[in-house]
């Protein structure tokens, strides 16, 4: 399985995600520029942390412009997984490829620790290896994860089973419903604060990450199996 | 036409407009010998800055002498942008600590960001791959709302550059005294990683290649900080806002990417970065090293204010930008590079063989002064030196044992002090684990980072006991670098070398002085025994406000190797069951301990004494045993003595407690603060292994009840581990809030 790991300028967790992928994972990864024109070559996209341009106007606001963007919204037209991590998940936000938006954490500090999630949904292609409901240790690190959206938006967004994680003990950033991860209503595309890139080693305190990328490569072989 | 005229060089004369600049009659009169002639006043703004001690060590110098620099491992020692060592595999690491300390006085956010981004430059100019960040900093004690205030911008200042540019930041001490209430220490340091084969180094060869600006535009913020650097700060500092410079680690970020890949090109010659000086101190270093000149057009300058001055813009100290000698004719390579990261790369001058730094300015020459007068030839000042009182003083007291009613209160009490409680508050907001390297976080003694593809990882760590080097500069200086060094050992390195950052009051001050002299001496003999020289470093004096100096605080930056990353060991303890092991000697010593400044509000007496001997012995004992597999955990025993580095040990063991045994007087059993001193713990299969090879004491055991119990001398000290953590977490949010 083929991972593009797209880099803004100003990404800088770009490196984790092709590292996770690469040596943890074991499946093919490269960068691809956010300048670029196609990702028909990948099997899956990953919008890597960082502060794509600096964070300016607002997260992820100028991001959402870069010419990959058109691209990535196309992979995600035709069903290819699309994984935002932090960063990346204020990116998918701007675009509208997710519902809500982020607010400053509500310590207004940066926060950076390792956290505990629960898993709400592991029917996704990005969570199926994990058990309904498993606790997980995933770091976070990140100014503006306060995830809000308003009530109907999260109405919809339980009716459909899109919240996939959950802060589990203590919410870090004051999200609404405590959300940690959401996917799109066709399950396809998942934003989330916490790095699962950072959990994929025990050397580095945890490996509860690995599994989320496990499940998106079942999900891949099996509908490649089925297409061929 | 010029907005505002500039004084002639008459007038700068007569009217001694030089010294508003920091230069003294002596040095303007050396000057005046040097050109053959009366500067003009861009030029003697140029040696303004040069011949700042920021820039020049004019006062430092035959101090800096002292220090061993060279070593087996040593390719580069200080005088480049930051010092590098061998560590094998054709691989070597960089690392630099740097001081901003003056600029984080005034406006503390952007002073701190601004130091960490000027050190990741430094690391980034020699050609290497910056992988961690640490700090040291030094605070009053948090009880002004302006010392709040100081504290909580500094640390968002370092978070929002290092985090936004994605290095993490590994580790740092930070301590509090009322000396440092007016003038806090903001020190930065910052490791890279390279490949042998890419180091570069600032000089500018070749007449005839082209001197190139790449990076940021060029405005007037800045202007003087180096000079403004070497001054004592007073109440009209607040003037000198406009002296300190404005972050966009942003920006860097490109800048990093892009000079990373410049570096492998062979258009490249030299590279140095714009730091304090800016333009000026670039130029005439690259070419002075080189033993060329350099010729610039100031009108090719990218500017993002309109009219700048030629004084204005060769002073400037606006940030993120690089000065590159790149090959004649391979210009436009450089360019298509760096326009690929969206950055400017403009040709502004060339290399001559006239040993010249001229510049030109709407087609006239506006200075052409000797690169070397600036670079090289500043007056060294010889100054003088004197024992002050207190110390005489301090010497001739006994080594009394402050007075405790409850030794588990006490304990709780010292916790509770800022310097000892947990620093989670502040590490919380720096991203200490992207890149995903570090393998030791903040909060155990040395932080370390692994270096991917390989088995090795890096151990860092910064310190420095201000307390015991203020009773006694030499013991002190000596127990800096020791307790560095330990540090490093119980992470499980090995000690490669130092950075420096000597932070010091006004050493006209013959007292301040003598400070200095004597805290080099220790180090210096420190760092010989210990086998780690000086690579690095930087130097900081007129830490005084209103005439009150700071206590003498040369921070030690140390990195250590980890030979195989299965040697990484922390401060915690691992099972119940495990024995525990005190290895050194405890004295009864408490002179600027923190239980004397608990119990008596101030410190004096005798610093703790320390045989650099012992301490290597107990070292490699320690280092060894880690090295066969034999330790679980390893602490060095600091501030608040065996006592408080117990409690550390069992307030990150996620619910195990001790049950420990001392013996001797209780009050110095627990709370002396001794050196050379380590707490080991051990798994009981490998005791007979341990006692060995090691001369540790076993003083108790590791358990399952989440509690600290320890006997001494009939008295029991019981606390739970909730109440060490209340007190010991609670530290800094209580004084914040």
């Amino acid at each position: 399985m083929k991972f593009a790991v797209i880099v803004f300028p100003g990404s800088n967790c770009d490196i984790d995600m092709y590292h996770a992928v690469k040596d943890e994972l074991g499946e093919e990864a490269e960068y691809v520029m956010s300048d670029a024109t196609s990702l028909e070559e990948y099997d899956a996209v990953l919008l890597p942390g960082g502060f794509s341009f600096g964070d300016y106007l607002r997260t992820g606001a100028i991001a959402r412009f870069s010419p990959i963007m058109n691209e990535v919204v196309k992979a995600a037209e035709i069903g290819k997984p699309i994984l935002g991590v932090c960063n990346g998940f204020q990116v998918l936000l701007e675009a509208g490829l997710l519902p809500g938006a982020m607010r400053r954490n509500e310590s207004l500090k940066f926060i950076c620790r390792p956290v505990e999630l629960q898993v709400k949904n592991n029917e996704t292609m990005f969570s199926s290896a994990y058990k309904k409901d498993e606790v997980i240790h995933i770091p976070i690190a990140h100014g503006e994860g306060n995830y809000y959206c308003d009530e109907q938006t999260l109405a919809t967004l339980k009716a459909n089973n899109q919240i996939v994680f959950t802060y589990y003990s203590t919410n870090p950033n004051g999200s609404i419903e405590n959300i940690a991860g959401i996917v799109n209503a066709r399950g396809n595309i998942l934003g989330m604060m916490p790095h699962p890139e950072r959990a994929v080693d025990p050397l580095l305190g945890s490996a509860d990450g690995l599994k989320l990328f496990k499940s998106m490569v079942k999900q891949w072989r099996e509908s490649y199996a089925v297409n061929t | 036409m010029q907005l505002t005229l500039e004084p002639s060089p008459e007038q700068i004369k007569l009217e001694k407009i030089y010294q508003q600049m920091g230069v003294t009659d002596e040095e303007f009169t050396r000057i005046e010998e040097i050109l053959g002639r009366l500067p003009n006043y861009t030029e003697i703004g140029l040696f303004s800055v040069m011949w700042s001690e920021h820039c020049s060590y004019k006062n430092s110098k035959p101090i800096l002498k002292k220090f061993p620099v060279t070593g087996e491992r040593v390719l580069q020692g200080p005088g480049e942008g930051a010092g590098i060592v061998d560590i094998g595999d054709n691989q070597a690491v960089v690392f630099k600590i740097e001081s901003h300390n003056h600029p984080s006085a005034i406006e503390p956010y952007q002073g701190a960001a601004t130091g960490v981004g000027g050190i990741i430059r430094d690391v980034f100019s020699m050609g290497a791959r910056p992988i961690a960040l640490l700090n040291s900093l030094r605070f009053g004690e948090l009880q002004s709302a302006r010392g709040k205030y100081l504290f909580e911008e500094v640390i968002a200042g370092i978070a929002g550059y290092g985090n936004c540019i994605g290095i993490p930041t590994v580790g740092g001490e930070i301590q509090f005294d009322p000396c440092y209430e007016g003038n806090p220490l903001v020190n930065a340091m910052c490791v890279g990683i390279i490949h042998h084969d890419d180091i570069k180094k600032g000089q500018a060869h070749g007449v005839g290649n082209t001197v190139m600006y790449v990076g940021a535009k060029t405005g007037r913020d800045g202007i003087h900080g180096a000079t403004f650097a070497s001054e004592e700060l007073t109440e009209q500092s607040e003037e000198k806002r406009p002296a300190v410079q404005v972050g966009d680690p942003f920006m860097e970020k490109l800048l990093l990417e892009a000079c990373l890949e410049v570096i492998k090109s062979d258009a490249l010659v030299g590279i140095q970065d714009m730091g304090a000086a800016g333009l000026v101190s670039s130029s005439a270093e690259m070419a002075s090293k080189a033993g060329s000149g350099i010729e610039m057009d100031l009108d090719l300058i990218p500017q993002r204010e309109t009219g700048m001055t030629a004084y204005e813009m060769m002073l400037s100290e606006s940030q993120e930008r690089m000065l590159l000698v790149v090959k004649k004719g391979r210009e436009q390579e450089i360019i298509n590079l760096f326009d690929r990261y969206g950055l400017d790369a403009v040709a502004i001058g060339v290399v001559t063989d006239d040993k010249m730094l001229r510049l030109i300015h709407k087609g006239e020459i506006v200075a052409n002064v000797p690169a070397d007068a600036l670079a090289e030839d500043a007056p060294v000042y010889y100054k003088p030196s004197r024992e002050p009182a207190y110390y005489r003083e301090f010497q001739a007291m006994e080594n009394d044992i402050p007075q405790v009613e409850d030794l588990g209160e006490t304990l709780l009490k010292l916790l509770n002090q800022p310097t000892i409680g947990s620093k989670e508050w502040v590490y919380d907001q720096y991203d200490y684990m992207v890149r995903t390297s570090t393998v030791v976080a903040p909060g155990s003694d040395a932080a370390v980072v692994r270096i991917r593809g390989t088995e090795k990882a890096l151990a860092m760590t910064t310190d420095c006991n201000a307390r015991y080097i203020y009773l006694d500069p030499e013991t002190g200086g000596k127990i800096a670098v020791a307790e560095a060094a330990r540090n490093i050992i119980c992470s499980g390195g090995e000690p490669l070398a130092i950075t420096d950052c000597l932070n010091f009051g006004n050493p006209e001050k013959p007292e301040i002085f003598w400070q200095l002299e004597k805290a080099a001496d220790g180090m210096s003999e420190a760092c010989r025994q210990l086998q780690t020289p000086v690579i690095s470093g930087n130097v900081s004096l007129y830490n005084e406000t209103n005439g009150t100096a700071i206590y003498p605080t040369p921070v030690i930056g140390m990195v250590g190797l980890v030979e195989h990353i299965s040697h990484t060991t922390t401060q915690a303890f691992k099972a119940a069951g495990d024995l525990i092991y005190l290895l050194g000697e405890t004295k009864q010593e408490f002179g600027g301990s923190e239980l004397q400044k608990l119990q008596y509000g101030k410190i004096f007496g005798k610093a703790p004494a320390i045989d650099l001997l012992t301490e290597t012995k107990n070292q490699s004992e320690v280092l060894k045993a880690i090295r066969n597999g034999l330790v679980a955990s390893a602490h060095d025993v600091a501030e608040g003595g065996v006592a408080v580095a117990l409690a550390e040990s069992v307030m990150c063991a996620n619910g195990l407690g001790a049950d420990v045994t001392l013996f001797g007087d209780a009050i110095t059993a627990l709370f002396s603060e001794s050196q050379s001193r380590f707490i080991l713990s051990v798994k009981q299969e490998h005791q007979m292994e341990f006692e060995a090879i090691t001369s540790a004491v076993c003083i108790g055991k590791v358990t399952n009840t989440p509690e600290l119990r320890i006997t001494v001398n009939n008295e029991h000290v019981s606390l739970t581990n909730n109440q060490l953590i209340s007190a010991w977490k609670g530290a800094i949010p209580c004084l914040l809030n």
